[in-house]
């Protein structure tokens, strides 16, 4: 005997197309993918008032100023944006064990200071050059005893952990100066 | 005779199009999730600066931006350098609330790597992002990011 075969009502997919596409257009409208991308930095946590900063020997201080005509002084000296990263890694390092430079590349630290009138632009790449230079001197030490940038090394790995102890990035903002502007609004 | 049986309809054969809203759906799911909404609209020309040695920023919900700039409709908001929180023109004195407030949006494991991304034009003076970074720091907002764009820093000055 045949048994009546009961037909499952099939549902017309052909408008699905159409809906999934109303909603990808969509979707492609309202995207905007741009990943943003910066200088990362960490602002000092604010110090009880009663408390006083720590002393740091002179030597280890490489101070860096830019004035309101974004010009640099480096350890009281003219200096040119190209040569920045350079000599701040020879500070950091002290290869030669000067006198004047930094007793260890951990008590080393960089103190950026700048006027009411500096640009910005010119901020953000005195802050890249130091940045720079901290990263390169990472990446020769992973280069050296890891064979691999520190990019390269595993995130947040222990080899990156000992770069970054070899190096550590301090890169202090002093207090601006209040000169060198007129209203910074206008 | 060899007969030759004739295709159904003289034209092209019709294409099996069954997998296309598959193919729409990968392509739907993968702008979903990539989308982010715009929240605010910015009232202020920013230029970022460009620099070599950038930092991407991959979680974005923990994120929050401000804008430093000129405002774009100067008739009506005037000629001086402004800071959009959101979607108004606030006083640096504002900063703290503000910071709550975006506090309060973020997953509560992720309050500590709470980010502010501050998209401040290239032109804008260091007076204005000093008092910026004074009131971030008495909010206790201690990362944040210049953003700017990967190139090279030192030639456009």
């Amino acid at each position: 005997m045949a048994r009546k075969q009961r037909s499952v009502p099939e549902i017309n997919a052909g408008s699905m197309a159409d809906i999934a596409f109303l909603l990808l257009i969509f979707f492609l409208v309202t995207t905007s993918i741009d990943s943003d991308k910066g200088i990362a930095i960490k602002l000092p946590p604010k110090l009880p008032p009663q408390e006083n900063p720590p002393t740091i020997k002179k030597r280890n201080i490489w101070e860096v100023l830019i004035n309101k005509n974004d010009q640099l002084l480096v350890e009281n000296e003219w200096m040119n944006i190209d040569q920045l990263c350079a000599e701040t890694k020879t500070f950091i390092q002290n290869p030669g064990k000067n006198e004047n430079l930094s007793e260890s590349p951990q008590k080393a630290v960089v103190s950026l200071k700048n006027d009411k009138g500096t640009t910005y632009g010119a901020y953000i790449s005195v802050q890249n050059e130091l940045k720079r230079a901290y990263n390169e001197l990472r990446d020769e030490y992973s280069l050296g005893k890891f064979n691999r940038k520190y990019e390269e090394l595993p995130k947040g790995g222990k080899e990156q952990q000992e770069a970054l102890k070899a190096y550590p990035q301090k890169i202090s903002e002093a207090e601006p100066e209040e000169i060198g502007g007129e209203n910074p609004y206008k | 005779m060899a007969k030759f049986k004739k295709s159904a309809g003289s034209g092209s054969q019709s294409i099996n199009t069954a997998s296309l809203p598959d193919i729409v759906f990968m392509l739907l799911f993968f702008f979903m999730v990539v989308t982010k909404m715009k929240d605010a609209e910015v009232k202020v020309t920013v230029s970022v600066p460009s620099a070599s040695e950038v930092t991407i920023l991959e979680n974005k919900q923990v994120v929050t931006y401000m804008y430093i700039g000129k405002p774009k409709q100067p008739e009506i908001y005037g000629t001086s350098t402004r800071i959009q929180l959101n979607d108004a023109f606030k006083d640096p004195k504002a900063i703290p609330v503000w910071v709550e407030e975006e506090k309060k949006r973020i997953p509560a494991v992720f309050v500590n790597l709470f980010t502010v991304s501050i998209k401040a034009d290239k032109h804008i003076k260091m007076g204005i992002l000093n008092d910026v970074k004074l009131k971030l720091r008495e909010a206790n907002a201690l990362r944040i990011v210049y953003s700017s764009n990967k190139g090279k820093s030192l030639s456009d000055q």
